[in-house]
C-alpha cells in the first residue's frame, strides 16, 4: 500500500505538515477558521518532533501487523482489511493508552477533547474511517520531507 | 511612404520571390536560348516584371580563356572611369557594345558592354593573388567604388544578361536566342520591395560562378556576418549575393566539392546526426560545428552554374518548389513542371528535388 | 553609540488570517517573528529583516507582505533616504558598504528595447511541433578550413575539443562556499538532465559532484582553490576567471566561518581561515601570461578540453576579448554589470562595468572585424532574465548563455542581497546545516530544469516565427532585432537598426 515516508534529512522544522494536518481534520477545513473560531481545536496527527537543527514528521506506518490494533481493548482500533488504513474510532475509543504504548514509532497519542481524552492517530486523510486520501501533509510539505509511496515493506 | 527612387539594392535589403529555371546539355553540347525563355515566360505570374535574367555557359568558346565581363553603364563617366581602371590592371583582347534589341516594356536600359580580358601580367605577379582572386577582387572594386558601373558578369566563357522587366522580355531584348550555350539557368524576379535596378536583377554572378534563386532566407544575417570575416563585402544585401559568396568561400577557397558546400548549406539534422556511426556523425558534427554560420535557413530553392554543371538545392524543409526532368543527355530544372513540359513534352523522370539533398549534373568529360 | 539606521523593510501582517502557527518564526533566520504567548500574537523586529520573502511563501493562510520602511525622505533627488541611510551605516561601522547579486541601478536594459522579427507572407515561419527545431550548440575553438577526405566522409585532421549543449544556456559560476552544496547539487543535475553545463566556480569541485563531471565546467581563479590534475580532468570545459560582472577589478573574500569541514576540503585549505582571492591572477599581468596559463591547463588535459576565458564588461572588452582569443581561449566569456555576486562592495557593484548588450555587441563585431568570430566560442552572462533574452544575445552574436540568478530565483532565491550573511532563508548562500537542508536538491533540479526547458520551448516558437530552425542560423544574425526608444549611437554599438527601418 501507499504510505507517507518522513525524510529526516529534508525535514526543515516549520510544521506546515501540522497546520494541514489540523485542518483537514477540522469542520471548516478552513486554515483561519480552524485555528482561531474551532472548538474544540483540531488535533494535528502528523507531528514535527526535534528542534531546527534535527527534526521529522512522526507519522503512522500503518504497520502490517499493527501492535495498536491487537492491543485495543474496546475495538476503537482498527485496520480496514481492504485499504490497510488502521484508525481510531473516536466514538469507541475509551482513551485508556494501550495503543500509546504499544505504538513502536510513538505515533498515537492521546489528547483531551471536549471533555473526553481519546486516540488520535494519522488517517491518511481519508474521509471515512480506513479510507486513504490525499495526504494534506505532504502537500503541505516544502521539502518533500513527507513523501506518499508505494511500500512492499511490511504490508 | 513612396520608397526613394534612389535606393536601391545594396541600400536596402530586399527579400523576393521568383521563378527559376536551368537546362543543361550534359556532353556540352551547345543549344541556343529559345527554349529557356519559352520556359521562363511560362512562369510569368512568379515574377512581377521587375526582374529577369539569364546565364549562359559556353558561349564564347572563341575567349574560352578570358575573363569575359558583362558590365552595365548608366553614363558616360561611368564607362570611362570603369575602361580606364581596366586599362590599368587588366590586358583587354576585345571589348564591344553588348548588341540588344529594342523591346517596348523595357525601359531605361543602361549602356551594356562586354570585355575580354587578362589580368595585367605585372600586377597580378605584384598583387601576390592567384587569377582568380585578382580578379574579383578587382570586379568588387568597380560594383564599390565607380558610380553608375555594374559588373553584371565576370567569368570565362560565360555571361549573365539580366535587367529590370519580365524575364522573356530581357531575353529578347538581349536576344538570348542568338548564343549557344551548354548550361542554360532564367530568372524572373518578383521582389516583395524592389527599387528596380538592373544590376541588382538575377541572376548573381561571381567569376564562373552564377545563382538563381527563389526564396527567403532567414538565416541572411547570420550567413552575410559570417563572408564578411573572409572579405567578401555583401554590397548588394541580397540572398543570391550572400549564397554565392557561400559557395565561392567553401568550393574556391577552402577547396570542398560543391556537393559538400551544398551540404554544409543544407547540413544533416542533428537528429540524424546523433543516429549515425560514430566515425560519420564526427564528420557532420564537425562541419555543422565549422561551418555552423554557413547553415542556411528558411525558404530557398536556387541552381548554381558553374563550368562544372549545374547544382540545385532546395532548403531543408522544401518549402520552396523545384522540379527536375531528364530527356537523353538533358536535364531540365524549373519551378514549377509545366514549364519542363513545354519545352520537352517527352520529359522522363520528373520528380520534385529533396529538401536538402543537392541535385548535382556534372558536365561529362570533364 | 545610538544607530542612526532605519528599518529597510516593514513587516504586514494581517491580523484576521494569523493562525499563530509560528511557521514564520521558525522559517526566519533572522529572528524578525516572534510568536509572543504573553501577547497572545505574533510581533516583528522589522530591522532585522532583509525581504527574502521565505515567511510570505512559507505562511498557510498569506497572512504576511513585507513593504517598504514607510519614512519619506525630504523630497530631495541628491539627498536621497538611500543615499543618507549609507552614510548612516558607514558613520556607524567605518565599513565598506557589502552587498549582493547584480548592479541594481536604474541603467537601461537594452534587452527591453530590442524587439524580435517574425515571419510574414514571403517567408513562412515554423512550427516547432512540426518540424526539427535546433537549439543544440557546440562550444570550443574552430579551424576557418575543416580538413577533410570528401570520399570517405572522415576528418583529415583533428578537431579542437568541444563540449556539447543541447541547450543554449548553461550555469554560471557559484562556488561552494558561496552557495550551498546543495544548490550545486540542483544545477548538476539539472545540467545532466538538459544536456548541458553547470560551472563549479572557484571553491573546487566537490566530490559528491565529480560524477557530473561530464557536465561541468571547473573555475581557475585568482585563488586557484581546489585546483589540481585530477579538478581539471574531472570536468568538460576548464575555465579562467579573470573577472565577474559584478565586480570587476576586485577580488573575493570568503570569511573564515564560511570555512567548515567540506569547505575546506574541496577548497583545499585549512577549516574557518578566510579564503581569499586576489583582484588579479598574480601570475597574470598581461596577455602573455593569460597565454602560459591557458596552455599550461591545456597541457595537464592533453588538449582533450576547452579553455575559456571569463571576462567582465568594462570599458575595452572587445580588445580585452580580442586578445584573449589569440592568447589561445577556446570560449570568451563576457559577463556584464548586471550579473550576480555572493558579495560585493556595493560602490563597486553599482558603477563600475558595462552592460552585457552592449559588450557583447562590441566583442561580436570586434572579433568579426579580426576575422576570428568563427574561431572562438562567444559565452554571455550578466543577467538574462528570460528566453527572449536568450534569443536576443543570440542574434547579437552569442553562441550560448550563462545563467545564474535565474537558476537561483527558481530554487527560491528573492534577491534580496543579503548573501553575505550566510543567513540565507533559501538554502542558497549559506553553510548553515539547518538553513542548507531547506533546499532539497532534487526538488531544486526539478525547478531548474522546468525552467530551462520552458525557456527552450519559448526559444524555439520564437526561433520558428523567425522562419529559422536551427539555433546556427540565429546566431549573430542582428537583422532579427530591432531597437526601439535607442538613440543612433546605442543602435550603431549594437548593430541592429531601428524598429521600423
Amino acid at each position: 500500500m501507499k504510505r507517507i515516508y518522513a525524510i529526516e534529512a529534508w525535514c526543515i522544522d516549520c510544521k506546515r505538515c501540522e497546520v494541514a494536518c489540523k485542518t483537514f481534520h477540522s469542520a471548516s477545513r478552513d486554515t483561519v477558521k480552524a485555528l482561531t473560531l474551532e472548538f474544540p481545536e483540531p488535533r494535528n496527527r502528523v507531528r514535527v518532533e526535534g528542534d531546527a537543527h534535527r527534526s521529522i514528521a512522526v507519522n503512522c506506518r500503518h504497520c502490517a501487523d499493527p501492535k495498536c490494533v491487537e492491543g485495543c481493548i474496546s475495538g476503537a482500533m482498527t485496520k480496514d482489511p481492504v485499504t490497510g488504513v488502521v484508525t481510531s474510532d473516536p466514538r469507541k475509543c475509551v482513551g485508556c493508552r494501550t495503543c500509546v504504548a504499544l505504538c513502536p514509532f510513538g505515533c498515537v497519542r492521546v489528547e483531551e477533547a471536549a471533555g473526553k481524552e481519546i486516540a488520535y492517530k494519522c488517517d491518511l486523510c481519508g474521509d471515512d474511517l480506513g479510507q486513504p486520501g490525499d495526504s494534506s501533509c505532504v502537500k503541505a510539505c516544502p521539502n518533500r520531507a513527507l513523501v506518499f509511496v508505494e511500500s512492499e515493506e511490511c504490508s | 511612404m513612396r520608397q526613394p527612387a534612389s535606393l536601391r539594392e545594396g541600400d536596402v535589403r530586399i527579400p523576393s520571390g521568383c521563378a527559376i529555371a536551368g537546362i543543361m546539355d550534359r556532353t556540352g553540347g551547345r543549344h541556343d536560348g529559345r527554349d529557356i525563355l519559352k520556359a521562363i515566360a511560362l512562369m510569368h505570374d512568379r515574377s512581377n516584371g521587375l526582374g529577369g535574367g539569364f546565364a549562359a555557359y559556353g558561349i564564347y568558346p572563341e575567349y574560352a580563356s578570358l575573363y569575359a565581363f558583362h558590365i552595365m553603364y548608366e553614363s558616360k563617366e561611368a564607362r570611362d572611369r570603369t575602361e580606364a581602371y581596366l586599362d590599368v590592371h587588366f590586358m583587354s583582347e576585345k571589348q564591344e557594345r553588348i548588341p540588344t534589341e529594342p523591346v517596348k516594356s523595357i525601359q531605361d536600359a543602361p549602356d551594356i558592354w562586354r570585355y575580354f580580358v587578362a589580368p595585367h601580367p605585372v600586377k597580378l605577379n605584384m598583387s601576390g593573388l592567384d587569377e582568380a582572386e585578382y580578379t574579383m577582387q578587382h570586379v568588387f572594386h568597380i560594383n564599390a567604388a565607380i558610380p553608375g558601373a555594374f559588373v553584371a558578369s565576370s567569368g570565362k566563357n560565360m555571361g549573365a544578361f539580366k535587367g529590370v522587366g519580365y524575364p522573356e522580355d530581357i531575353g529578347e531584348f538581349y536576344r538570348i536566342g542568338d548564343y549557344k550555350a551548354w548550361l542554360w539557368t532564367a530568372h524572373g524576379r518578383f521582389p516583395t520591395n524592389t527599387p528596380g535596378w538592373w544590376g541588382g536583377a538575377h541572376p548573381f554572378t561571381l567569376l564562373n560562378w552564377s545563382i538563381v534563386h527563389n526564396g527567403e532566407i532567414s538565416s541572411y544575417d547570420a550567413n552575410r556576418r559570417y563572408v564578411e570575416q573572409f572579405g567578401y563585402e555583401c554590397s548588394l544585401q541580397t540572398d543570391t549575393e550572400v549564397i554565392t559568396y557561400l559557395f565561392d568561400l567553401l568550393v574556391r577557397r577552402h577547396g570542398l566539392s560543391q556537393e559538400l558546400a551544398a551540404h554544409i548549406l543544407c547540413a544533416s539534422s542533428w537528429d540524424e546526426i546523433d543516429k549515425m556511426d560514430p566515425e560519420r556523425a564526427e564528420f557532420e558534427t564537425a562541419l555543422r560545428c565549422v561551418y555552423a554560420s554557413a547553415l542556411i535557413n528558411g525558404p530557398m530553392s536556387i541552381i548554381l552554374g558553374s563550368d562544372e554543371g549545374l547544382l540545385a538545392l532546395n532548403d531543408r524543409l522544401k518549402l520552396r518548389a523545384l522540379m527536375a526532368g531528364e530527356k537523353g543527355d538533358m536535364v531540365y530544372l524549373a519551378s514549377e513542371q509545366a514549364a519542363i513540359e513545354l519545352v520537352c513534352p517527352d520529359v522522363e523522370n520528373v520528380r520534385a528535388i529533396d529538401g536538402g539533398v543537392p541535385f548535382v549534373v556534372q558536365r561529362e568529360g570533364r | 553609540m545610538l544607530d542612526y539606521l532605519l528599518p529597510r523593510y516593514k513587516v504586514l501582517r494581517d491580523v484576521d488570517l494569523c493562525v499563530k502557527c509560528g511557521v514564520c518564526e521558525r522559517s526566519c533566520a533572522n529572528e524578525v517573528h516572534v510568536v509572543d504567548d504573553e501577547l497572545g500574537r505574533v510581533t516583528a523586529d522589522h530591522a532585522r529583516c532583509v525581504n527574502c520573502q521565505r515567511c510570505v511563501v512559507m505562511c498557510p493562510t498569506q497572512a504576511l507582505a513585507i513593504t517598504n520602511w514607510p519614512q519619506v525622505g525630504n523630497g530631495s533627488t541628491n539627498w536621497t533616504l538611500s543615499a543618507m541611510q549609507d552614510i548612516a551605516k558607514q558613520a556607524q561601522t567605518g565599513a565598506v558598504l557589502l552587498s549582493s547579486m547584480g548592479n541594481p541601478q536604474p541603467h537601461p536594459i537594452y534587452w527591453d528595447r530590442l524587439l524580435l522579427n517574425a515571419s510574414q507572407v514571403t517567408n513562412p515561419s515554423i512550427d516547432p511541433l512540426r518540424e526539427p527545431m535546433e537549439t543544440r550548440v557546440l562550444l570550443g575553438s574552430r579551424p576557418d578550413v575543416l580538413k577533410v577526405n570528401e570520399r570517405e566522409r572522415t576528418l583529415a585532421a583533428k578537431m579542437p575539443p568541444q563540449i556539447k549543449l543541447d541547450v543554449p544556456i548553461m550555469f554560471s559560476a557559484m562556488s561552494f562556499g558561496s552557495v550551498s552544496l546543495n544548490v550545486q547539487k540542483s544545477l548538476a543535475m539539472a545540467a545532466e538532465e538538459l544536456g548541458t553545463c553547470f560551472n563549479c566556480g572557484e571553491g573546487g569541485l566537490h566530490r559528491d559532484l565529480e560524477r557530473y563531471g561530464d557536465h561541468a565546467v571547473v573555475q581557475v581563479a585568482s585563488g586557484r582553490f581546489g585546483v589540481d590534475p585530477h579538478y581539471l580532468n574531472a570536468a568538460a570545459m576548464i575555465e579562467i576567471k579573470i573577472g565577474q560582472g559584478a565586480k570587476p577589478g576586485i577580488g573575493g573574500h570568503l570569511p573564515g566561518e564560511k570555512i567548515d569541514e567540506e569547505v575546506s576540503r574541496t577548497r583545499m585549505i585549512p577549516q574557518g581561515t578566510d579564503a581569499i582571492s586576489p583582484a588579479p591572477h598574480h601570475d597574470i599581468y598581461s596577455i602573455e601570461d593569460l597565454r602560459q596559463l591557458v596552455f599550461s591547463l591545456k597541457e595537464a588535459t592533453r588538449y582533450e578540453k576547452p579553455v575559456a576565458v571569463k571576462i567582465a564588461a568594462v570599458h575595452n572588452v572587445a580588445a580585452i576579448a580580442s586578445g584573449s582569443a589569440r592568447a589561445g581561449a577556446d570560449v570568451i566569456v563576457v559577463d556584464g554589470f548586471r550579473g550576480g555576486t555572493g558579495a560585493a562592495p556595493a560602490r563597486i557593484r553599482d558603477n563600475v562595468g558595462i552592460p552585457i548588450e552592449l559588450a557583447l555587441a562590441a566583442v561580436d563585431q570586434r572579433l568579426r572585424d579580426e576575422g576570428i568570430r568563427s574561431k572562438v566560442s562567444l559565452v554571455a552572462a550578466g543577467s538574462i532574465r528570460n528566453s527572449a533574452d536568450v534569443v536576443r544575445a543570440v542574434a547579437l552574436g552569442a553562441d550560448a548563455v550563462y545563467v545564474a540568478s535565474a537558476a537561483l530565483i527558481a530554487l527560491g532565491c528573492h534577491q534580496c542581497q543579503d548573501c553575505a550573511s550566510g543567513k540565507c532563508n533559501w538554502g542558497i548562500a549559506t553553510q548553515r546545516p539547518d538553513l542548507a537542508r531547506r533546499l532539497n536538491p532534487e526538488i531544486g533540479a526539478e525547478r531548474v530544469a522546468n525552467l530551462v526547458r520552458a525557456w527552450n520551448h519559448e526559444i524555439q516558437e520564437m526561433m520558428g516565427g523567425m522562419g529559422i530552425n536551427a539555433i546556427d542560423s540565429l546566431r549573430g544574425n542582428r537583422l532579427m532585432l530591432r531597437g526601439i526608444g535607442l538613440t543612433e549611437t546605442e543602435l550603431s554599438i549594437l548593430g541592429v537598426k531601428h524598429a521600423g527601418a
